[in-house]
């Protein structure tokens, strides 16, 4: 069992929380977890569309205290 | 399915080069075929020794200039190439205005591009005009 990498992103504006997800993901190997961190709002439904739509998986989705916290597996 | 997205930027304003960035770099990174075409105003923030402060429009764009954490147009179009393989196309008409030449641009941006070439590669696919 892999640890969960950290991105953290929060106080940037879209797409930057997504484009912090998506440099780590490309460096991350296939199995890893990887969790951002973000206050922008429209992450909590943009970055589960990106991740459904690349192929990857959503672990979970929350947000807590004001910050989204999105746990993503890497598929592929 | 990967889209074939052709992006249209002339325009010197920061609202229009945040948007066209933004899409850019969101296409590219979700495996779109992405193309930024470069020419009038849009241009020179990519020659090299130049400022790229593009002045505001109205309210949003000062917002995105005084806000931290909004990620600068130039590094999303930089993303958009090295997460994406985006091509970012400069007018080679704007060039020959200017007198100069692709050395003169940044290192990102690909060869000088005419529109006969830009409109038979951009065939099929959508297109985006900021």
């Amino acid at each position: 069992m892999s640890e969960i990498k950290l991105v953290d992103a929060r106080d940037t504006f879209c797409p930057g929380p997504l484009m912090e997800l998506i440099t780590h993901m490309k460096q991350a190997s296939v199995g890893d977890t990887l969790e951002l961190l973000s206050t922008d709002e429209g992450s909590g439904a943009d970055v589960p569309e990106w991740v459904n739509k690349v192929g990857h998986e959503i672990l979970s989705n929350e947000k807590i205290e004001g910050v989204w916290h999105i746990k993503v597996r890497k598929a592929k | 399915m990967a889209q074939k997205i052709n992006i249209v930027c002339v325009t010197g304003t920061r609202e229009k080069l945040q948007m066209a960035a933004m899409f850019a770099s969101v296409a590219a990174a979700t495996g779109d075929e992405v193309t930024v075409f470069l020419s009038m105003n849009a241009l020179t923030y990519f020659v090299k020794g130049r400022s790229a402060a593009a002045p505001a429009e109205g309210e949003l764009g000062e917002l995105l200039i005084s806000e931290k954490g909004v990620p600068p147009f130039k590094t999303l179009f930089q993303q958009a190439v090295e997460l994406g393989d985006a091509k970012l196309l400069p007018c080679s008409m704007a060039l020959d205005l200017m007198k100069i030449t692709k050395e003169d641009l940044d290192s990102e941006l690909g060869p000088p591009t005419g529109l006969t070439r830009f409109l038979s590669d951009a065939e099929g696919g959508q297109l985006l005009t900021f």
